[in-house]
C-alpha cells in the first residue's frame, strides 16, 4: 500500500487523541451503522435464499412476474426495474458530485447536485410504489387448491396465460357480501373475487384450447403445463380464486415470495424514502449556508455515505430477487 | 479541506485527470455491466444455463460475480473506500463479508435439505 503511516511524529500511545482511521467521528459511527444495516440486509436476502432453496422446484419465475412498464401494454420482463436501477446509480452519481463539489466548497454546485440526488430518489421510490401496486392488483388471476398451491390458466397452444375474465361464465350465485347488518358477531369481511370457482371451472370446461400452468418447474426450467385432462383432474381440488399477490394468497406462485417480495423491497423503499428525507434536510442546510459557515462539507460526505449505501443494496436485490 | 484522491482505476490501466471525470468513468462501468446483466437476463444464453459450475448455473455465477464488481466500484469510488486508510476498509469489507459468507453457507445448507426431506420424505404436501 502507498499510504505509508507517518511516523515522525512519536504520539503516546496511551494517552489519547490518537486517530488511527484517519476518519472524523461522524464518518466512523456513520460507517458503524452502514456495516450494522448492511448485516440486517444480509439477513433477510440469506432467508430468502433459504425459502426459495426450501422451494427450489415450484419457485416463481420473476421475468413471469414482474413484466409491465408504466403507460405500454405487453410482455417485457426485466426492463422497468432495470430502468429503476439505472435512476438509483444516476442519483448515486450526483452525489458523488455533490460531496466532490462540497470538498472544493463550491455552494451552487453542491445545491444542484443534491436538488438532482433528491429528485433521482423520489423517482426511485415512486416506481417502487407503482411495481408494488402492480404485484398487489395482480393481470391474470388463478386458482388456489385445497393444499395451497396455485393453477394459472394458459392457452395450451401459445402457452401464453389467460385471465379469468375471458373465459369465466357468468353463473349466478347465491353468495353475497356479509354486511354489518345482517350479522350480530359481525368483524368484517375481505374483498370479494370477481369471480366463483364454480363460474371459472364451467368456463374451463366451455373452452378445449385452455390448459393449466402449475408451480412445478421442469428441466428446461420452465413451469410445467398440464394436459388437457390432467387439469380437468387438477381442477377437482380447486379451492378458491386468487386475484393478485398480498402476504396471504399469491396468484404468481408460491406465497413467500410473495412475502419477501413486500419486507425485502418495503425494506429498502423505506431506506430510500428516508434517504431521500435526510438529503432534503442537508439540501436546505447547504443553502442556509450551515456548512458555509461550518468550514467544511462533512455533513454531505456523511449523507453521501448513506445514500450509496442504499444503492449498494439495490444492487443485491436486483441481483437476488430479478436475475437469479 | 485538502482531500487527497487516488484518480485510477481498474489498478491503474484507466487513468483521469481529475475527481469528477472519475466519478464519470465509474458511472460508465457500471451502466455497462448493469447492462450486460439485463440482457443476460432477457435472453439467457442456452449454453450458460445448462452449464453448472459448483452445482450452480453459470448464468447465475456470472450474475453474482457482476453485482460484487458493481459492489467494489460504489463502496470503492462512491463511497470513497480507496482514499480511506486500509485498516478502516479492512474493517469494513471483511466484517460483513464474513459473516455473510458463514450465514448464507448455513440458511443454503439447510433449505437444501429441508427440499430433500419434502422431495422423498414419506409426507404429501403437494396435492
Amino acid at each position: 500500500m502507498d499510504t505509508t503511516v507517518t511516523t515522525e511524529i512519536k504520539e503516546s500511545v496511551w494517552g489519547g487523541g490518537n486517530r488511527p482511521l484517519g476518519a472524523s467521528y461522524g464518518k466512523l459511527m456513520m460507517w458503524f451503522f452502514l456495516v450494522s444495516d448492511a448485516l440486517t440486509f444480509s439477513g433477510f436476502l440469506a432467508a430468502y435464499g433459504f425459502s426459495r432453496f426450501k422451494f427450489m422446484e415450484t419457485w416463481p419465475i420473476a421475468d413471469e412476474v414482474f413484466t409491465h412498464v408504466p403507460f405500454f401494454h405487453g410482455n417485457y420482463p426485466m426492463i422497468y426495474v432495470a430502468f429503476m436501477t439505472f435512476i438509483l446509480i444516476m442519483s448515486s452519481v450526483t452525489m458523488v458530485l455533490a460531496v466532490d463539489a462540497g470538498h472544493r466548497m463550491k455552494k451552487n454546485a453542491v445545491i444542484w447536485y443534491m436538488f438532482a440526488t433528491i429528485i433521482g430518489g423520489a423517482i426511485f421510490v415512486g416506481s417502487q410504489a407503482w411495481e408494488w401496486a402492480t404485484f398487489i392488483k395482480g393481470d391474470y388471476g388463478a386458482i388456489e387448491t385445497k393444499g395451497g398451491r396455485i393453477l394459472q390458466f394458459v392457452d395450451a397452444e401459445t402457452g401464453k396465460r389467460v385471465a379469468l375474465a375471458d373465459f369465466a361464465k357468468s353463473i349466478a350465485s347465491e353468495r353475497v357480501a356479509h354486511e354489518e347488518s345482517n350479522g350480530i358477531w359481525f368483524y368484517g369481511e375481505g374483498t370479494m373475487p370477481s369471480f366463483t370457482v364454480n363460474e371459472v371451472i364451467e368456463g374451463f370446461k366451455a373452452n378445449p384450447g385452455l390448459a393449466i400452468k402449475t408451480e412445478t418447474i421442469n428441466e428446461e426450467g420452465e413451469k410445467v403445463v398440464l394436459s388437457r385432462q390432467e387439469s380437468l383432474s387438477k381442477l377437482a381440488d380447486a379451492s378458491q380464486v386468487v386475484e393478485g399477490a398480498n402476504l396471504i394468497h399469491n396468484e404468481y406462485g408460491s406465497r413467500l415470495f410473495a412475502d419477501f417480495f413486500f419486507f425485502i423491497t418495503g425494506f429498502h423503499g423505506f431506506h430510500v424514502f428516508s434517504g431521500v428525507v435526510i438529503n432534503l434536510i442537508i439540501f436546505f442546510n447547504v443553502i442556509l449556508g450551515t456548512y458555509e459557515r461550518r468550514g467544511h462539507y462533512e455533513m454531505v460526505e456523511k449523507v453521501g455515505l448513506y445514500w450509496h449505501f442504499v444503492d449498494l443494496v439495490w444492487v443485491f436485490v436486483f441481483t437476488f430477487f430479478y436475475l437469479v | 479541506m485538502a482531500h487527497e484522491h487516488k484518480l485510477e482505476i481498474f489498478r491503474g490501466l484507466w487513468k483521469f485527470k481529475s475527481n469528477t471525470q472519475k466519478i464519470w468513468g465509474v458511472l460508465a462501468f457500471l451502466t455497462l455491466v448493469t447492462a450486460v446483466e439485463v440482457v443476460l437476463g432477457i435472453f439467457k444464453p442456452e449454453f450458460l444455463t445448462d452449464t453448472y459450475v459448483l452445482g450452480m448455473k453459470l448464468l447465475n455465477w456470472i450474475f453474482i460475480i457482476l453485482t460484487l464488481v458493481k459492489a467494489y466500484y460504489i463502496s470503492w469510488d462512491f463511497m470513497h473506500l480507496r482514499d480511506e486508510k486500509s485498516a478502516l476498509r479492512r474493517a469494513i469489507v471483511w466484517t460483513p463479508v464474513f459473516l455473510v459468507l458463514y450465514l448464507a453457507f448455513i440458511l443454503l445448507v439447510e433449505g437444501n435439505y429441508v427440499f430433500d426431506v419434502y422431495k422423498d420424505g414419506f409426507v404429501k404436501w403437494n396435492f
